[in-house]
């Protein structure tokens, strides 16, 4: 059975401003696509250790070299927008009345 | 005829080097064919003529200097739009970074330019590596040199159809389930993912970080060392590279096949696999066999699992590595937002596409309270399995085949409205990428269409040269020709 989900929940998580037709759409999708998925259910028994990286490494360590690092400049060229030396972005937060 | 941007790069870097031959007018040639068929074949995002010419002009410059000059120098390269380039637009097929200039350089173009390689361009891609078609590009669909009503496969497909028209000589691309594999195969080149970490991910613009692999497409499997050796080696800038030195990948790749335990993976041929998929796989197989292989079969009795364990980590993955795209420090901002939270949830329904969208949403849920367990979790065990799998098959085989993409190329449009559908093109690659093994993918013939079929050889982690040995033992026994129609066409 496909999965049921509170698709509107998903989307403020996920911080997405979506349609109500990419809403609709992405319900019936996700729950197909899950329904498929839940199957890992069928082979992956408790005593299965869970794997996170395939090829693993310990203690990688390198030397602390100081290297120049990415300056100013270059740092909020891409920015949408910068004042000061700093990226801005629309308010927080309210004003105090 | 053969045009000089038609050859190898091992023969193109013998004839630099015997003085027969100008980097300036290899760069040429490629710039030539990227004029007459990119119009059709959409392989390119940004063109970097300029750049290419200054670098092509230094690489003659070295040459004719003598002594050391790098295999890679003076070799026109098509560069996937998610590695990134100092100064050069890098979009990953994104409307969120449609206009992002990068302040730095991924390691593996680094290496390259260091080399002095020929930069032709940025390709196109699906949108942030998410997609088996490039059709999810947000700017336009990259298109089959072999049949332009067809798709590339993706999501490299726009290096994979650039370096099949002759568009670029080799290419770079990533491959996370399959995306530098599965493009080859579709347009009949060769495509390499080596083993995870062999090569940086530094400049790899992240989709899913645990799967995430630089990859090679050539001409022939004697280039793929090549740049394969150029690129490769640890990184301090990546943790998760391997600190093995670099080797010489091309060292004993003629030593042939004789006595090597193959394993056909026999799931892999059955429902699904287009019947001329199937004949031409099998009968490299028994060339295999000709040539003094061991051929036996083999089992991944868990890999069934695989495709499932797949779109729960890597959208899990991706849900996390996009939630830098908030419109405060790069790319799109959306507009006319009351507060910062607006801003960030416009500028990502906006800037994104339905693919990245489905899979940031699925992400999102699956890691999300009371469902991680049941979800991440249990695709997390299911890697391990593969991965045992795996073990299991490599203690009776030093190599497993099988074909790379149970169809040819399909047609722009055909699954684009299902996306359980397409995910099925990626099922004989994931399993490489989950359990970390090397894989590439070599033409082994055309199909009843003409249409070019890919076969599949996956070794064990860090096995790259026993790979490469039976790959080019194989390329050399079936002596292909092969010249996608969109370059005798005229436009």
């Amino acid at each position: 059975m496909p999965v049921e989900i509170d698709i509107e929940h998903v989307a403020r998580l996920a911080r997405l401003a979506l349609s109500p037709e990419e809403l609709a759409r992405f319900k019936e999708q996700l729950g197909l696509i899950l329904e498929h998925a839940e199957r890992v259910g069928e082979v992956a028994a408790d005593d299965v250790r869970p794997t996170s990286h395939p090829i693993p490494l310990v203690n990688v360590f390198r030397e602390d070299e100081p290297t120049p690092s990415l300056s100013h400049e270059d740092a909020l060229a891409n920015a949408p927008e910068a004042e000061d030396g700093k990226f801005r972005v629309p308010r927080i937060a309210e004003a105090p009345e | 005829m053969t045009e000089l941007c038609d050859r190898t790069a091992h023969d193109l870097a013998d004839a630099m080097r015997a003085g027969e031959v100008k980097a300036a007018e290899l760069l040429e040639s490629s710039l030539e064919r990227v004029a007459k068929v990119d119009d059709r074949v959409k392989a390119y995002l940004t063109l970097t003529e300029e750049v290419a010419r200054e670098q092509a002009a230094a690489a003659d410059a070295a040459l004719a200097g003598g002594g050391g000059a790098s295999p890679v120098a003076g070799i026109p390269l098509a560069l996937k739009d998610v590695l990134t380039t100092r100064g050069i637009r890098t979009t990953c097929g994104s409307q969120i970074l449609a206009s992002y200039v990068p302040p730095y350089d991924a390691t593996a173009w680094e290496r390259l330019r260091e080399g002095g390689s020929v930069l032709v361009g940025k390709t196109n891609c699906d949108e942030f590596a998410m997609g088996s078609s490039n059709e999810n590009s947000s700017f336009f669909p990259t298109r089959n040199p072999w049949d332009t009503e067809r798709v590339p496969g993706g999501s490299s497909g726009g290096s994979a159809a650039a370096v099949a028209a002759g568009e670029a000589v080799w290419g770079l691309g990533t491959d996370t389930g399959g995306s530098v594999r599965q493009p080859a195969s579709l347009c009949g080149v060769v495509g390499m993912k080596p083993t995870y970490g062999l090569i940086s991910r530094y400049g790899l613009i992240a989709f899913a970080s645990s799967l995430d692999t630089v990859g090679t497409f050539t001409r022939d499997v004697r280039d793929c060392a090549l740049l394969l050796s150029t690129i490769a080696g640890p990184d301090p800038r990546d943790s998760t590279c391997i600190p093995d030195p670099p080797r010489d990948y091309a060292e004993g790749i003629d030593a042939g096949v004789a006595g090597m335990r193959i394993g056909v993976v026999r799931d892999w041929f059955g429902e699904g696999v287009e019947p001329g998929v199937r004949a031409s796989v099998e009968a490299a197989i028994e060339r295999l066999a000709a040539l003094g292989a061991e051929i036996g079969e083999a089992s991944l009795p868990r890999a069934e699992y695989a495709l499932s364990a797949y779109y729960l980590i890597a959208p899990a993955e991706c849900s996390s590595n996009l939630a830098r795209y908030d419109g405060v420090r790069y790319g799109y901002r959306a507009e006319g937002a009351r507060d910062v939270i607006e801003m960030h949830a416009k500028t990502r329904g906006d800037g994104f596409g339905q693919e990245v969208k489905r899979r940031i949403m699925l992400g999102t849920y699956s890691l999300s309270a009371g469902y991680y367990d049941a979800y991440y979790g249990q695709a997390q065990k299911v890697r391990t399995l593969v991965i045992r799998d795996f073990e299991a098959a490599y203690e009776r085989f030093d190599l497993l085949v099988s074909p790379t993409s149970p169809t040819v190329a399909f047609r722009i449009g055909e699954k684009s409205d299902n996306p359980l559908a397409m995910y099925l093109s990626d099922i004989f690659t994931i399993p490489a990428n989950l359990s970390g093994v090397p894989a590439i993918s070599i033409p082994c013939g055309l199909d009843e269409q003409g249409l070019p079929v890919g076969f599949q050889l996956m070794g064990r982690a860090l096995d790259e040269p026993t790979v490469l040995r039976a790959a080019y033992a194989l390329e050399q026994d079936l002596g292909l020709s092969l010249r996608p129609g969109v370059i005798e066409a005229t436009s």
